[in-house]
């Protein structure tokens, strides 16, 4: 800044460092510094429950052995899978009710609050109670689908077919209002002088929908899908509780998986390695959707 | 009546058409969480019966069990004790047992409350300090650094938590209360930061500037003008923090098991004789997420800035 020294007490300068040293420091502290020593252990043969025992360094072996994993490859899928019916399912949705919440009808707030509600509860205890609606005997998720088509008895987290989809049904029936009110957000920031240009061309709602309204929305939805897909990669507290990543391993994520390496068997070393192709993963794939997210926004 | 309506509005119908599909949704997505509550006054039976019961008589049978620990005994030896001082005592002996003690609900409840604040209070503290220079001053790396902040939020827990795990265990700060607050502190800095920084924007720079026009120094002004300036989005961001360390489960679950274990690991260990106990567990529920669905109503007004970091404004 010009102004020097014209006013009373510290520099600007000497105030600024003052004001984001700490939080550049904490985060140095407790994020970067384990993020780097992971990074150092992954080149290791370290076990964290054998105190004492020198670690020794073995290169690239844990990696090596984390790709060759036909078990991690499995994961992955699984991941893939989960977050691809998520994404896709609460962009639709999601879009849905916020095109139909634009029409600002009464008590259009209230609603919206309401349906907010499950995206801010504990996934950890969400994933508890939903263990309940889903029972094989009195689960009322059960008794609803039997309800309307007798299914007979059937158990969402018991069967390995079925739990990929109770995972699915709990994440998007939480995370859905997440795209709802940001793709809202786009859906207020078309300018109205959009449609009334359209309407004085004789354009038809359809048109106007597909040429006007998805493209202004498109950045929006793009956006919340990314934090989704940021979130649902790294998914663990809901489905932990909901399925423990069973039966067998049949929602065992990635993230899961990482936890039972690194703090059930303790392999230390290994699960470091894990965890870096998985941040290096994320990064990776988040850095291109960015760009591809900013190109569509240019257009 | 109004004739003058814009033929950009939307007309009664099709206005009708959505709030009813919108209200259905509602009802749908609010039936879990009405259930959780409506079993949390179900006594143990009538939880477990099928069809489930939608009319029922109401119980605190749940929230007795959530708050006590209980031991099965005889009849004779119920027998042999004098007659319940209170309800809840008649309540657990009409089950033929006995209460043993308080739970551990209460505890982890408080350590939930204890952590949140702390953490909540910390990070808000140097966010705001954070955001201010950021927003005010020229910052060398600036952009970097916001970005790096905020980078910090992408990684799994899971990824670095077996390295805090060691490094706690050497401090000595694994599973106490200090250590998870600087944690969740560390988690939530990133939010609180580049919300406040958004906030900070907003309020014109003038306003400090007269005031140190008029002899303030640069921290005066601060903390005098700016950061009363700020009092929404302060609350808005403090609300938010709350919330993440309220429901935080995965640090909590690995890095504490006693003495600093917050709700959210011990709400599913909350399981009763020959089976959950559904109603205990609703009870813990309810209390659990009550707090945040009042925040939540609170917070309308703020909850897409918070949700995006600050990236999506109305």
């Amino acid at each position: 800044m010009s102004v020097k020294k014209k006013f009373k007490g510290l520099s600007d300068k000497a105030v600024g460092w003052l004001f984001i040293g700490p939080t550049v420091l904490l985060l140095l502290a407790i994020n970067i510094y384990p993020l780097v020593y992971a990074i150092k252990m992954s080149f290791t043969n370290f076990y964290a429950n054998k105190i004492g025992r020198e670690p020794q360094f073995v290169g690239l072996k844990n990696y090596i052995k984390v790709l060759n994993k036909e078990a991690i490859w499995e994961k992955m899928q699984v991941t893939a899978s989960f977050m691809f019916w998520t994404l896709l399912l609460q962009a639709i949705i999601g879009l849905g009710l916020a095109l139909l919440l634009n029409r600002k009808f009464k008590g259009n707030e209230l609603l919206t609050t309401l349906i907010v509600l499950p995206m801010m509860l504990s996934p950890a205890v969400v994933g508890v109670f939903w263990t309940y609606l889903y029972n094989p005997q009195v689960g009322l998720f059960n008794y609803v689908v039997n309800f309307f088509y007798d299914l007979g008895s059937f158990d969402m987290i018991g069967s390995s077919t079925l739990a990929p989809w109770a995972i699915v049904i709990v994440d998007t029936w939480m995370w859905t209002p997440f795209t709802m009110l940001i793709c809202l957000a786009g859906l207020r920031s078309v300018p109205n002088y959009l449609y009334e240009a359209a309407e004085v061309d004789r354009a038809s709602k359809w048109q106007q929908f597909i040429y006007i309204t998805l493209p202004s929305v498109l950045p929006f939805l793009l956006l919340a899908l990314l934090f989704r897909g940021i979130e649902n990669f790294k998914m663990f507290d809901m489905v932990v509780e909901l399925t423990s990543g069973g039966p067998g391993s049949a929602t065992e994520l990635a993230s899961i998986n990482l936890k039972r390496e690194a703090f059930e068997k303790w392999k230390t070393g290994y699960s470091s390695a894990f965890a870096v192709i998985l941040f290096v993963t994320i990064f990776g794939f988040g850095n291109v959707y960015v760009k591809v997210m900013n190109k569509i926004k240019e257009r | 009546m109004d004739t003058s309506r814009s033929y950009l509005e939307p007309s009664s119908f099709s206005k009708k058409m959505a709030a009813a599909i919108i209200i259905v949704y509602a009802v749908i997505t609010l039936i879990p969480i009405s259930w959780m509550v409506m079993t949390s006054f179900k006594n143990v039976d009538s939880a477990i019966s099928y069809p489930p019961e939608v009319l029922f008589e109401p119980s605190l049978e749940g929230y007795v069990n959530l708050f006590t620990n209980r031991s099965r005994q005889s009849q004779e030896y119920l027998d042999s004790l004098p007659p319940p001082q209170n309800w809840y005592e008649e309540l657990v002996r009409s089950r033929e047992m006995v209460i043993t003690g308080p739970s551990k609900f209460l505890g982890r409840y408080s350590n939930s409350m204890i952590i949140g604040f702390g953490s909540t209070f910390a990070s808000v503290f140097l966010g705001a300090l954070a955001a201010y220079a950021f927003s005010r001053f020229r910052v060398p790396l600036k952009d970097d650094l916001l970005f790096f902040i905020l980078s910090t939020r992408m990684f799994p827990p899971i990824a670095v938590a077996v390295p805090i795990f060691i490094m706690y265990r050497k401090l000595g700060l694994g599973d106490t209360h200090l250590g998870m607050i600087i944690l969740y502190t560390v988690v939530n800095l990133s939010l609180a930061v580049w919300l406040l920084k958004g906030f900070m924007d907003e309020i014109p720079k003038e306003y400090e500037e007269a005031a140190m026009i008029d002899g303030y120094s640069r921290l005066q002004a601060f903390f005098k003008v700016v950061l009363p300036q700020a009092m929404t989005g302060i609350a808005a961001t403090a609300i938010f923090c709350m919330i993440f360390s309220w429901n935080e489960y995965a640090f909590a679950v690995l890095l504490t098991q006693f003495n600093a274990q917050t709700a959210p690991p011990f709400i599913p260990t909350i399981i009763g004789e020959g089976g959950l106990d559904w109603p205990a567990i609703g009870a813990g529920t309810t209390l659990f997420l009550l707090p945040v669905m009042i925040f939540t109503i609170i917070l309308r007004k703020h909850l897409l800035r918070g949700i995006t970091f600050g990236a999506v404004r109305k």
